[in-house]
């Protein structure tokens, strides 16, 4: 028992963090006059992906003590690669898939040579290497284009039979077993599959742990004998991965590619913020890809809420603003009972 | 790494701001030797083109000018692109004479903001002021109704931005006003050595005595001011004020910092090295668009050549 106590103390953020979320969820739902449904769930979830995505890519670096500002560029990339490669057959589709997902990662890698072998700080570094990636964008895809297979965005943006029956899963009938999760939407057992699938394990390994005590003191590990080099590559190249798996999922989504500076800097400044919403130190060291999905998920379910309850558009920006402005404010107020400022440099 | 023997007489913090120099010369080379191959003649090295590249350098350049300082002290201020469009927007919409105080006063205002919040809150100055540009948006969206406003710069603005005085622009001699009062303020005052004492050990400064919150404070005001000084001449330059003004300054301005030498990690960095990396950007841009370079292209060169920059400077911090 003294051992939950325990994890429940040390997740004690993290978990404020889903009770806020479950609770204005919960709200969202009620007063949603579709509430409760899976179409409103799917909705929901297929605008969370991408950004919770990118979150989980920037968490990575910010772990480190870093920062990556390339994110929303790769994503961008990755996006206006895909509205050439994912159309054609099956095996073309995956192939494209495929090559998504390599170009994100490469993207990464090149990051993190840029970090470790041209130590170049991260911050601008990836401001650099962004630059680079948006222009092999809009290279692809000078203006705004491109139609992807209609099957593959049917199949991921919708709910868990519709996926099965455009994959042509249980041609006689759906089973029982899989008849309650049939509403359960596509691209959140993807976040879930990819959650588990690549943060867990990375979180275990020596370079996940390195990581983290890089974050916490980059002399101290080295001391310690961690391959400080190793850990930097694989982390760049882990979040360029996620970016690109968010670029591939925004094209799939939007049927189309779309090399839009902007948009790449707003999903890029989203993303830190989700990181920081979901209890990870800017200064490296403590927190986690999972809390950054939440992160996402609260500044999201925030906007949502806006649509149902008739705030003026005009005003929605800037209450997106203050409730940004007063999360992270929150947590600082205790700066203010001090009694040592020393305290307070790290 | 063997330094050319031109550089090493130069000290570590001068070095930078030359070899962005020699660089400026490169592009300028470059972009003459395709005019002469291609028109036969050579634009790039006439006073007015070089003038005219100086006007526009001088709002990117009072920017860089307040966002050095905030680097200096090892933060960031990202609030400055609405900074520069409420501003503008504020000072055309109040008109009148008291159109350019009232632009200075929302930057005075969103200086305090952010220095509350960095400096007395210690919450991160890259997410805080991020937020603070989030809100600054959200007001100006609801205070136009998310068009363009229909009032124009007032008289005033467009005489410090547009008029020329010998064929000199204007805004230059804002910019050069700007640039005396940051020489001096960061190499004769007390507060300019402040800055770099607390941007090299933040804790040592405090034991020194220096006050860490209000030098902070202020550092933030100064660049909210700077910002929207920039952004009420860019209206003068415009004649008006509109959506999205600042976008396209925040990064070229960190840029433009790093290139001239500055750490990003606060504590060194000179001055000269921020002019001469805001004329850089402003000449590659420039000689790109010249060389009609499509976007995509500059994006990546771009890239390049701010990577390119920092590994001639010398590898250094990170490890």
């Amino acid at each position: 028992m003294s051992d939950l106590g325990l994890r429940l103390r040390q997740n004690a953020y993290l978990l404020s963090v889903i009770v806020l979320f479950g609770l204005v969820y919960l709200l969202y739902h009620l007063a949603h006059p579709k509430g409760f449904s899976s179409a409103v769930l799917v909705q929901n979830s297929n605008e969370v992906f991408s950004l919770a995505m990118l979150a989980m890519a920037q968490t990575i670096p910010v772990l480190m003590g870093g920062l990556d500002l390339s994110v929303g560029a790769v994503m961008t990339l990755v996006d206006c690669l895909a509205s050439h490669l994912l159309v054609g057959t099956t095996t073309q589709i995956a192939l494209g898939v495929l090559a998504c997902l390599v170009t994100g990662a490469l993207a990464g890698l090149v990051n993190g040579c840029v970090v470790v072998y041209g130590r170049i700080q991260p911050i601008i570094a990836t401001l650099a290497t962004g630059a680079v990636y948006i222009g092999l964008a809009l290279f692809l895809r000078p203006t705004p284009g491109g139609k992807l297979d209609e099957d593959i965005n049917w199949a991921m943006t919708n709910a868990l039979d519709d996926f099965a029956g455009t994959v042509g899963l249980f041609s006689d009938g759906l089973p029982a077993w899989f008849r309650p999760i049939a509403g359960v939407p596509t691209s959140l057992v993807l976040l879930v599959l990819v959650a588990t699938a690549i943060w867990v394990p990375f979180r275990r390994s020596v370079t996940g742990r390195a990581v983290y005590a890089i974050g916490s003191s980059e002399q101290a590990a080295y001391m310690s004998g961690l391959d400080i080099k190793r850990a930097k590559l694989t982390a760049f190249t882990l979040a360029g991965l996620l970016a690109g798996i968010g670029g591939l999922f925004l094209a799939i989504q939007t049927s189309s590619g779309n090399a839009d500076i902007p948009q790449a800097g707003g999903y890029t400044l989203s993303s830190i913020a989700s990181v920081v919403i979901g209890g990870t130190s800017l200064l490296g060291g403590s927190g986690s890809a999972i809390g950054s999905i939440f992160g996402t998920a609260v500044l999201k379910v925030i906007s949502f809420n806006f649509r149902i309850f008739d705030i003026a558009p005009l005003l929605q920006p800037m209450f997106e603003g203050l409730v940004l402005l007063s999360a992270i404010s929150l947590g600082a107020l205790r700066m203010l009972r001090v009694k040592n400022q020393l305290e307070l440099f790290r | 790494m063997s330094r050319p023997a031109l550089l090493s007489g130069l000290s570590p913090d001068d070095r930078p701001t030359a070899i962005a120099g020699l660089f400026i010369l490169v592009i300028l080379a470059a972009g003459t030797g395709y005019t002469l191959s291609k028109f036969g003649n050579a634009p790039l090295l006439q006073p007015g083109y070089l003038l005219q590249q100086l006007q526009i350098g001088a709002f990117l350049g009072i920017v860089a000018a307040g966002m050095m300082l905030v680097i200096l002290i090892s933060q960031i201020d990202l609030s400055v692109p609405w900074t520069v469009a409420a501003g503008a927007m504020t000072a055309t919409a109040v008109g009148g004479p008291w159109a350019i105080p009232a632009g200075i006063a929302v930057g005075v205002c969103v200086g305090v903001v952010n220095g509350i919040g960095v400096a007395y809150l210690r919450i991160p100055s890259m997410i805080f002021t991020l937020g603070v540009n989030a809100v600054m948006r959200g007001l100006m969206v609801a205070h136009t109704g998310g068009f363009a406003p229909q009032t124009t710069a007032t008289d005033a603005m467009r005489f410090l931005a547009a008029d020329r005085t010998l064929g000199v622009p204007h805004a230059i001699f804002m910019w050069l006003a700007v640039s005396v009062f940051m020489v001096v303020l960061l190499r004769r005052t007390a507060y300019g050595r402040a800055i770099y004492a607390i941007g090299n050990k933040e804790a040592a400064a405090y034991l020194s005595g220096v006050p860490t919150r209000r030098v902070t404070l202020l550092a933030f005001v100064i660049c909210g001011v700077c910002a929207s000084l920039a952004g009420m001449l860019l209206a003068g330059y415009a004649t008006k004020a509109y959506q999205g003004m600042g976008d396209a300054y925040v990064l070229p301005a960190i840029a433009a910092v790093v290139i001239g030498g500055t750490n990003i990690l606060g504590g060194r960095g000179s001055y000269l090295g921020t002019v001469v990396g805001v004329i850089l950007i402003v000449l590659l841009n420039s000689v790109l668009s010249i060389m009609e370079m499509p976007e995509a292209g500059r994006q990546i060169i771009y890239g390049l050549v701010i990577i390119l920059m920092l590994l001639v400077h010398g590898r250094e911090g990170g490890a």
